[in-house]
Formats: structure tokens, C-alpha cells, sequence
């Protein structure tokens, strides 16, 4: 994946720059607003990454001025404001994801590569699959070896989330925001409660476990034969 | 927004009024005094020329007796003038004049007043008014009555006194329309004007008061308020960027302390205690991350500008998902957790706000509710529930933890108070600060009370006109008392 990484931080930059190439994306980085604004322009990223706080030209502009030019490159907003209002502003400019600063990498990662799935094809499937699990997201039925797995909605939109994103990391904060809609931290670890009831459930009377836990990031759903 | 006021209440009303009354008061009396000098003067010029006319026929008499003076006043009746005479001889008789009989109706047998009469000719309703003065003739035992009609003096006095009853009529009604008129147009843009204060205070620091353009005192006094407006409005903006850089500024190097232990903790050769203090590193990071973040939510909310994202929601259904959120959380502490709820209750207000502060509640109601003595069954419930009440939409979170001593409650809801008792329990200790900032922006409020044993959080909302929740409310309704 190409990454563009409009950011004016150095540390920052080169600090989301390694982490991209470890997993194993190429980054390119533009320190201002304008320059940021001329390279996305140019095309041939999958995501940019844009900090809010820019000199020259600030984030917001720069993601108006693309999505007016109807570029729909997959926007996540970076800053530091993390407010209510700063939030509803930042999607409304058209940005796709808002990740607040500090961030851990395991969380900019993940949302990197949601975002990305997001614009591909694979959304709009109706039945996802993991494994012998299966999710038919019409009949809103999850069977696991042909046996039929009883879940709450809840449950249900939670699994739902973790197979559209199956083989990825999705955090918690991923899971709260997109399963529940929530864009706060509830202080006590609720998710974490919420997903080993989902495992109970899906993985408890089966040989192979498909929901794990990736220690310091979150969780992924996958094939354990893979 | 506000109930418009009636402009019979108003001030220029009530100084319309005040005017028109002095006004009335003073034209009764000029009315009045005119009227009375009229009447002064025209009665002095009528008895005078009765007492000239008097002097003369007595004169006349003197001279030439009484069949002289009958001659006189003969010749004077011809005339059809406002001079009136009659002659009566001893007998009673008339001998001259044209007056029909002797006046009966001077007052008390006076020699001097006025009396009615009926001019010849005229029908028996017709009578008019005359000044007249009786001589008694002596020599002949007769009497002269000398008069003048002065029914025109009459009339003209009987229409100034309708004049000013009309116009008096005229002048109070014109007042009332007038100062009805006035007291509108004033409240029409004092309305204005509080219309846009409140939608100030509300949060919209740049609205402005509306201003006619006629440079009056109301437009002078929405200048000097609106240059006020306009100073506070750049002190906000100029507080809220200089809390954004500062935002900025402390969360950067904060982003990269916890940036290059992150880095760091990637590296395998290290041992055991190494990753423990990267890992503890990070997770300072984020406590103090987190803490400013609230900090920094509680001081906006403070300053009161959410405007873009208000809704109208179903509080009912919102504290529905909070509960749903929890109770897994609860039920692995051995806690209860019922929710009661009658929706639709709808608010205004921004979701993801209410949702926090609701979260927050339930969250404190968890933490020290599990610290409750075990055994009793009923030490391990927390009761949500939500009404309306009076227009206003409540919430209660309510737990049977150790609770808050009655002196310290009004202490706990203000920023980065944590009681003796929960010192050493982790959280930022701005969850009930943050819960007061959201009901106060909303124009709420929060109390905390006696739940004997425990704590009982009540919110408390204004209440939203909102149909499109009614509409969507038809979906099945909850049941009203439901464990979750």
C-alpha cells in the first residue's frame, strides 16, 4: 500500500513512516499543507494520512480542496485536537477516520489498513467467512461447521466487524467506535468483556480458535490454519 | 424561543398611557377655563345692557308715566330682537311687551336671574332661556320685567362642554392606539434583541444583536452591546486557540515520549525489566493523555460551544446502549444491573456527550458498587432508570456502594476531586466534573444523593420538542421495567 503522510512533525512523520515500512507499506511524506496538497493531487496513494495542524495550508482545507477536485482517496484525519465539534468538523470536511494524537502504531496501522479495505470491493459482500464460520449479513444467521450460533445483535454486529476485517488487527477503540459508535474511553475495559463473550460463543466447543488477541493492539479474527 | 410579551405590560405603554392622561387632564382644564371666562364675559355684557336698559326705561317712566313707557316698550317688542319686556299693571293684566306672561321661574323670588320662556309663535316644548331683572313699578302697584334672551349664550356653552367630552373621548382612544402601536414596535426589537442574546448564550458567540439603522437609543445601546459581543467573541476565540496550541504543543512531545517507547518496545534483544518500564511508560503516557483530554473537553464544554453537533435523540434508547455496554462489565463483578425506562424521551443535545456522561455514571456506579460488602444481595444492585417529570427528562444512576458523605457531595462534582475513600482507585477523578459540565451546557443539572446505603446520581434535562421521535418510536417499545 502507498501512503501519504502529510505531517509536519518530523518525529511524528518518521515515526508513522517506519512503522508503514515495517508492516510492509511505502510511505512519502509532505511536510506542509501546499506541498501535501500538490502530491495528493498527483494521485497513486491508497491512503493519506493528514495532521490537522498544517503550516502553510491546515488539514481540513487540504481534504476540502481534494474532495472538491472529486480526489476520494481515503482520508485519516491525525491531530491533536481530539473534541467533540473538532471531530464532527473533520469528517464533515470529508475525512474518512479521525485518530487523535498520541497514538499507538498497532491503532494507525489498523485503521490504515480498514480504511483501505473499505474502498474495496469486499464491503459490500453478504456472507463473510473465516474458517469454517460463517456470517450471512441477510438472514443475519452465523453458523460455525454447519452448527447455528445464537447471538445477540450486539454480538452479532461485533463479529460482523471483526470478519469484514478478518486477518486484520482491529483495536478497541476500532471496535467501540465502529460496533457501538461510541468516540469516547470508557474508563473500565468493556470491550474486552464483550469479546470473550463473543469467544465463548464462536470458539469455546472448537478445536481451532478464530478470534485472537494481539497483545497491545487489539484483536483479529482468522484462520488458524493460515 | 421565548414567549413573545404583551405590549399592554410594556413600559411604553404604560408612559403612552401616563401621557395621554396628563394630556386629557389638561385639556379639560384649559376646556374648562375657557368656557367659564366665555360665560364670565358674555353674562357681564348681558347684564349690563339689562341694567342700561333698565336705567333708561326708568328714566323714561319719570318722565313721561306709565303710559309713556308703555309706548316704549311697545316699540322696542316690534322688533324681533334678543331684548325682552312685559308690563303688568296692578291687576295682573299685560299692558305691554313680548314676553307672554310674567317669568315664574326666577329663582327664590329673586329680582334679578334667569327664566324660560316660550316666544310667541313657538310650540309649548320649545322654551328658551333668558337673563331678566323686575322692577316693581310703585305708582301703578305693576312690574316691568326687562330680559334678554341668552339661550345662543346656552348653547354655545352646552356645545363646548360636548366638544371636550368628544374630544376628550377622541384624545384617550388615539392614545391607547398610539401607545399600543409604539409599544409594539419598541418590543418588536427588544424581542429581537433577546432572541439573539439568547441564541448567544447558547453558545453561538458570533451572533450579533439586529439593529434598525435608525441610530435611536435602542440602536445606540445594541452598538455598545454588540462591540461588547464582539470582544468577548475575540477573547473566546483567542482562549480556545491558545488552549488548541497549547493542545499541541504538550501533546506532541507527549506523542513522541510515547512515540520512541513504542519504537523501542519493537526491539526484541530487551530483557524483562526493560519492557516493563517502556510498558509503563506508554501507560503514563496515556493517563496523563487522557486526563488532559478530559481537562481540556470540561474547559470547552465550560465555554460553551457544541452548537454544530446537537441532536435530538431518545435519551431513553441512549441509556439503553449505555447499559447494554456495561452489563457484561457488571456481571462479570458479580454486580446487578436493571434499567428502567419509559421512552421516547427526547433531548437536544450532542450524542456522543450524553453517552460519555451516562458511561461515566455507570462506570463510577460499577467501580464502587463491587467494593460493597459482600452478602447482602441488594448491596450488589445498580438501578438505572430514566423519566420525564415536569417537562424535563431525569436520570438516575443509583448504586449501594460506599456512597458519598452528605458534606462532601457539592465537593465531588467539581474538577479532580477523588474523596479520601477512593484515592487510590485508578480514573482521572473528573467523570462527575465532566457530567456537571455536560448538564450545565445543556441547561441541567446533576445532584448527588442519599441511596441509603450508596449513591444516587440524578440528572436532570430539558426536555426537546422533537416529532421525529415520536415517529421513531414506534418500533417495539421497551419493556418498562427490564433486566438487560
Amino acid at each position: 500500500m502507498r501512503v501519504l503522510v502529510i505531517e509536519d512533525d518530523r518525529d511524528i512523520s518518521q515515526f508513522v513512516a517506519r512503522g508503514l515500512r515495517e508492516s510492509g507499506h511505502t510511505s512519502e511524506i509532505a511536510s506542509d499543507g501546499e506541498t501535501g496538497l500538490e502530491m495528493a493531487r498527483g494521485g497513486g496513494f491508497d491512503i493519506l494520512v493528514v495532521d490537522r495542524m498544517l503550516p502553510e495550508r491546515d488539514g481540513l482545507s487540504v481534504i476540502k480542496t481534494l474532495r472538491a477536485e472529486a480526489i476520494r482517496t481515503p482520508v485519516l484525519i491525525l491531530s491533536a485536537l481530539g473534541e467533540v465539534d473538532d471531530r464532527v468538523k473533520g469528517l464533515k470536511a470529508g475525512g474518512d477516520d479521525y485518530l487523535t494524537k498520541p497514538f499507538a502504531l498497532a491503532e494507525l496501522l489498523a485503521r490504515i489498513e480498514a480504511l483501505a479495505r473499505r474502498a474495496s470491493p469486499e464491503e459490500s459482500a453478504t456472507r463473510y467467512s473465516v474458517g469454517d464460520l460463517v456470517l450471512d449479513r441477510l438472514t443475519h444467521k452465523v453458523t460455525r461447521g454447519g452448527e447455528t450460533i445464537l447471538l445477540q445483535p450486539r454480538e452479532f454486529r461485533l463479529l460482523e466487524y471483526l470478519m469484514r476485517n478478518a486477518g486484520q488487527v482491529v483495536t478497541r477503540t476500532m471496535l467501540l467506535e465502529n460496533v457501538w459508535d461510541y468516540h469516547f474511553d470508557p474508563q473500565t475495559n468493556v470491550i474486552d468483556v464483550h469479546v470473550s463473550r463473543l469467544r465463548a460463543k464462536i470458539d469455546k466447543s472448537f478445536a481451532t480458535p478464530l478470534l485472537h488477541t494481539v497483545r497491545g493492539a487489539g484483536y483479529m479474527i482468522r484462520d488458524g490454519s493460515v | 424561543m421565548t414567549a413573545q410579551s404583551s405590549p399592554f405590560q410594556s413600559t411604553v405603554f404604560r408612559l403612552a398611557l401616563a401621557a395621554v392622561t396628563v394630556l386629557m387632564i389638561a385639556a379639560a382644564v384649559i376646556v374648562y377655563i375657557i368656557g367659564a371666562q366665555a360665560n364670565r364675559v358674555i353674562t357681564q355684557a348681558t347684564d349690563e345692557a339689562i341694567q342700561a336698559d333698565a336705567a333708561h326705561l326708568r328714566t323714561e317712566f319719570a318722565s313721561g308715566g306709565i303710559d309713556a313707557l308703555g309706548a316704549i316698550i311697545a316699540e322696542r317688542s316690534r322688533h324681533p330682537f334678543s331684548a325682552l319686556y312685559i308690563l303688568i299693571d296692578a291687576s295682573g293684566r299685560k299692558r305691554a311687551g313680548n314676553l307672554a306672561e310674567r317669568p315664574h321661574d326666577i329663582r327664590g323670588g329673586a329680582r334679578f336671574g334667569t327664566f324660560t320662556y316660550r316666544p310667541s309663535g313657538a310650540s309649548i316644548a320649545d322654551r328658551r332661556l333668558a337673563a331678566g331683572l323686575i322692577i316693581d313699578i310703585d305708582a301703578i302697584g305693576g312690574i316691568l320685567v326687562v330680559a334678554r334672551d341668552i339661550e345662543g349664550q346656552r348653547r354655545l356653552l352646552t356645545s363646548i362642554d360636548r366638544s371636550l367630552q368628544l374630544g376628550l373621548g377622541t384624545l384617550a382612544l388615539l392614545g391607547l392606539i398610539v401607545g399600543y402601536l409604539l409599544a409594539r414596535h419598541v418590543l418588536r426589537r427588544i424581542d429581537g434583541m433577546r432572541e439573539a442574546a439568547q441564541v448567544i448564550m447558547a453558545g453561538n458567540l458570533s451572533g450579533r444583536l439586529p439593529l434598525a439603522g435608525s441610530g435611536d437609543e435602542l440602536d445606540r445601546l445594541g452598538q455598545q452591546l454588540n462591540s461588547m459581543l464582539e470582544r468577548i467573541e475575540s477573547l473566546m476565540s483567542a482562549l480556545r486557540e491558545v488552549s488548541d496550541n497549547i493542545a499541541h504543543d504538550l501533546k506532541t512531545p507527549l506523542n513522541r515520549l510515547r512515540n520512541s517507547a513504542e519504537t523501542a518496545l519493537s526491539d526484541t534483544r530487551g530483557g524483562p525489566a526493560w519492557r516493563e518500564g517502556l510498558e509503563r511508560t506508554i501507560e503514563e503516557a496515556d493517563g496523563l493523555i487522557s486526563t488532559f483530554n478530559a481537562l481540556l473537553l470540561i474547559a470547552r464544554l465550560e465555554a460553551g460551544a457544541i452548537e454544530e453537533s446537537l441532536e435530538t435523540f431518545d435519551l431513553a434508547e441512549v441509556v439503553g446502549d449505555v447499559a447494554e455496554l456495561y452489563e457484561p462489565v457488571a456481571e462479570d463483578r458479580g454486580l446487578t444491573l436493571t434499567l428502567a425506562t419509559t421512552p421516547p424521551i427526547p433531548i437536544r443535545a450532542n450524542r456522543q456527550l450524553i453517552s460519555q456522561a451516562i458511561a461515566n455514571l455507570v462506570d463510577n456506579a460499577i467501580k464502587y458498587a463491587s467494593t460493597a460488602a459482600p452478602g447482602d444481595r441488594r448491596q450488589l444492585l445498580i438501578e438505572i432508570a430514566t423519566r420525564v417529570e415536569n417537562n424535563t427528562a431525569i436520570l438516575i444512576v443509583a448504586d449501594h456502594g460506599p456512597g458519598i458523605p452528605a458534606a462532601d457531595r457539592a465537593r465531588a462534582l467539581k474538577r479532580f476531586v477523588r474523596l479520601e475513600a477512593s484515592r487510590t482507585r485508578p480514573g482521572t477523578g473528573l467523570g462527575l466534573s465532566l457530567v456537571a459540565a455536560v448538564a450545565q451546557l445543556l441547561h441541567g443539572s446533576v445532584q448527588l444523593e442519599d441511596n441509603n446505603p450508596g449513591l444516587r446520581v440524578v440528572l436532570t434535562l430539558p426536555l426537546a420538542v422533537a416529532p421525529q421521535i415520536v415517529a421513531a418510536s414506534v418500533k417495539p417499545a421497551r419493556q418498562s421495567d427490564e433486566k438487560v
